[in-house]
């Protein structure tokens, strides 16, 4: 984009980069905002639903399409409250700190195959070490507001999601070993082609430890049944509770942020990111490496594939949300230590053994290998070759980590 | 806005004036901007009174300093510097400061004797680094190493017995000398601390019991008794008090 601007447009370098990369900041926090706007209507209405209720019916028409933009404002318009004996510069500046890090998280996330905000090589890694800094707003929110209620949500979520980040980046791992790099763009892309290609059917324990990543996830965003920190029934409304206004969505803002960016995560990492679940494009003999139009319509497809798998994730967040009752503290803290962490530990394990021993899965033939699939697109671990020099390594593409010997 | 971006473009296009923006280095700026933080958030860590707004700035410092690694295209060590200085250090130190803080917001003050400890010792090292800093003659500009492929396989492979950059010369075992054995003595050695720990924090199960547990096993008061039957079946010879709440769990 930033040629396109100086060659075709004529804009100086430094007016370039600088509109580039407003536009893509201005986009990821449409994503989130947008997202926000969107899934808080979701969750009324699907918590309504659930509940046998109809939720917001009357602003905006029949579905009450527009009852989120008008929570908005009201939020707008609140008056921005601050307790007597808070912290004011923490209390004020905690809100911003949450939705920083949410905000940060999706610059490394890919939306499609070319539609990355800077593509990192570590981009799992980075996403991972980021969610885990949202806590931080969340603690300084609790300990700033002077409020009981308010320190044992924060006490509440700090240990939480400092215990639930380690069975979260061990099934982590797992993707990321069977694709032989921590680039998100690459570990999409390894699983292109059928729906069986994706990780979630590589073998039987990533499918469990898909799972495992599953309620690690929920909990790590802090939804029910893990919302310990914003109890309602036991602490008001946990470390938000002195909030109001503007900085109380922006603790919402940055919960929904997260919610679609686990999801997003889960898509890429073992649901085959934008690859869909038939290849539609290869099908009829597209690809999404090319610059033209075309290519560009495809990359648009695996977009909306990707946002669809997201917003799927997030919707069944929801429904877990108003289905399952609360957990005690001590039946968190055990279902991360005692089930959580062994099982994915031994699912490691276990996939590690079947990647050396079962490469090629049980059925032979059946797993088409991305390189087959697009040839000369991948080269090397990390590394992506220009569509039009077309490279004859799609073999070595596939070897694991694990199997590369000196 | 718009006109104003537009006519800053055309004039620049003219070439008619060549505003000083032109020229300028992002990566430059960006390199001043991270260390301004960095350093002044450092700076503010050392003055502030309360300890949670230390550790506030300490976070942006490292944070700062994590902007400076990626900029320098060491993303790994970015990530890596996020998670283990910004996330874990910081989360425990936040921990350890509202476990064992006794008033509402701590504040230390630091007397003027220690301060003028600290700004010694502070003031001697920062010379030694100053000095050590400015006898480097070539150093090098910042683009002058040119787009490299930052990638985190190497340091990976390394650290599992595959050395990947260039052994030195005469070296008993070229492209077998990795890091695998350090790396091995620190997995053990952490796993030895997080069993150390798990037994530390564990509850403590006593052989015998504590003097004040056996006084209260030989005979407890009433009270206690009732109380321990709560939600447990009425025993058999107790009077019958259907219309009690405390006994209607366990009928």
């Amino acid at each position: 984009m930033v040629e396109y601007l100086i060659d075709r447009v004529g804009l100086p370098g430094w007016l370039a980069w600088t509109a580039a990369a407003a536009l893509a900041a201005v986009l990821i926090l449409n994503v989130i905002a947008g997202g926000a706007l969107v899934f808080i209507w979701a969750e009324r209405k699907i918590a309504a639903r659930i509940q046998d209720r109809l939720g917001p019916t009357r602003t905006g028409g029949k579905f009450g399409w527009l009852q989120s933009l008008a929570d908005g404002i009201k939020l707008l318009a609140k008056e921005d409250l601050m307790p007597d004996g808070a912290d004011g510069m923490l209390f004020r500046l905690a809100p911003y700190v949450s939705f920083c890090a949410s905000f940060c998280a999706f610059i490394a996330l890919p939306f499609a195959f070319d539609f990355v905000g800077l593509r990192l090589n570590v981009a799992v890694f980075f996403v991972v070490a980021v969610l885990g800094l949202e806590v931080f707003g969340v603690i300084l929110a609790g300990y700033a507001s002077a409020s009981k209620w308010s320190l044992f949500g924060s006490m509440r979520e700090a240990a939480q999601v400092v215990s639930y980040e380690v069975p979260l980046g061990m099934c982590v791992v797992v993707p990321v070993m069977l694709a032989g790099s921590m680039d998100m763009v690459t570990i999409a892309e390894k699983q292109a082609g059928w729906f069986w290609n994706w990780y979630l059917f590589h073998d039987p324990f990533t499918f469990v430890i898909f799972w495992v990543y599953v309620t690690c996830a929920v909990a790590s965003v802090n939804r029910a049944p893990f919302d310990l920190a914003e109890a309602e029934s036991e602490l008001v409304a946990g470390f938000h509770t002195e909030y109001s206004g503007l900085r109380w969505s922006f603790f919402f803002m940055a919960e929904y942020g997260s919610m679609f960016l686990v999801s997003a995560m889960a898509a890429v990492l073992f649901l085959g990111g934008w690859n869909g679940p038939v290849p539609l494009a290869t099908l009829a003999g597209l690809s999404e490496g090319t610059g033209d139009t075309a290519g560009y319509l495809v990359r648009l497809l695996g977009m909306v594939n990707l946002l669809g798998k997201a917003t799927l994730g997030v919707l069944v967040m929801m429904w877990i949300r108003w289905t399952l009752p609360r957990l005690r503290i001590d039946q968190v803290m055990t279902t991360c230590l005692k089930y959580c962490t062994p099982i994915a530990a031994v699912m490691f394990a276990g996939a590690m053994l079947w990647q050396l021993f079962l490469p090629g899965g049980l059925v032979p033939g059946m797993r088409r290998p991305a390189g087959e699939i697009r040839e000369g697109w991948l080269e090397g671990p990390g590394g992506r070759a220009a569509a039009s020099a077309p490279t004859g390594s799609g073999d070595l593409v596939l070897v694991p980590a694990a199997q590369v010997r000196p | 806005m718009i006109g104003a971006a537009v006519a800053v473009a055309s004039t620049c296009c003219l070439g008619a004036v060549v505003p000083p923006l032109a020229v300028l280095d992002w990566h430059a700026v960006f390199f001043m901007l991270f260390a301004a933080a960095a350093c002044g958030c450092a700076l503010a860590v050392v003055l502030a009174d309360n300890v949670v707004r230390m550790a506030f700035y300490l976070v942006l410092s490292l944070g700062a300093t994590a902007g400076l690694f990626f900029l320098a295209g060491a993303e790994f060590v970015g990530a890596m510097q996020l998670m283990i200085y910004v996330g874990g250090t910081l989360v425990l130190l936040v921990f350890g400061v509202m476990l064992t803080a006794q008033a509402p917001f701590v504040s230390i003050k630091t007397s003027a004797g220690e301060k003028a400890a600290a700004g010694l010792l502070g003031g001697a090292l920062l010379t030694l680094l100053l000095v050590a800093a400015l006898s480097v003659e070539p150093w090098r500009r910042p683009g002058s190493v040119g787009p490299m492929e930052p990638s985190a396989t190497p340091l990976g492979m390394a650290l599992v017995g595959v050395r990947v950059d260039e052994p030195p010369a005469g070296s008993p075992a070229v492209g077998r000398s990795g890091y695998l054995l350090p790396f091995e003595i620190i997995s053990v050695h952490l796993l030895v601390v997080l069993v150390a720990a798990a037994y530390l924090a564990r509850a403590k199960r006593r052989k015998t019991p504590r003097p004040v547990e056996m006084v209260a096993s030989v005979e407890p008061p009433v009270s206690v008794a009732e109380h321990a039957a709560i939600g447990r079946e009425a025993p058999a010879g107790a009077p019958a008090r259907s219309g009690s709440v405390l006994v209607g769990g366990g009928s």
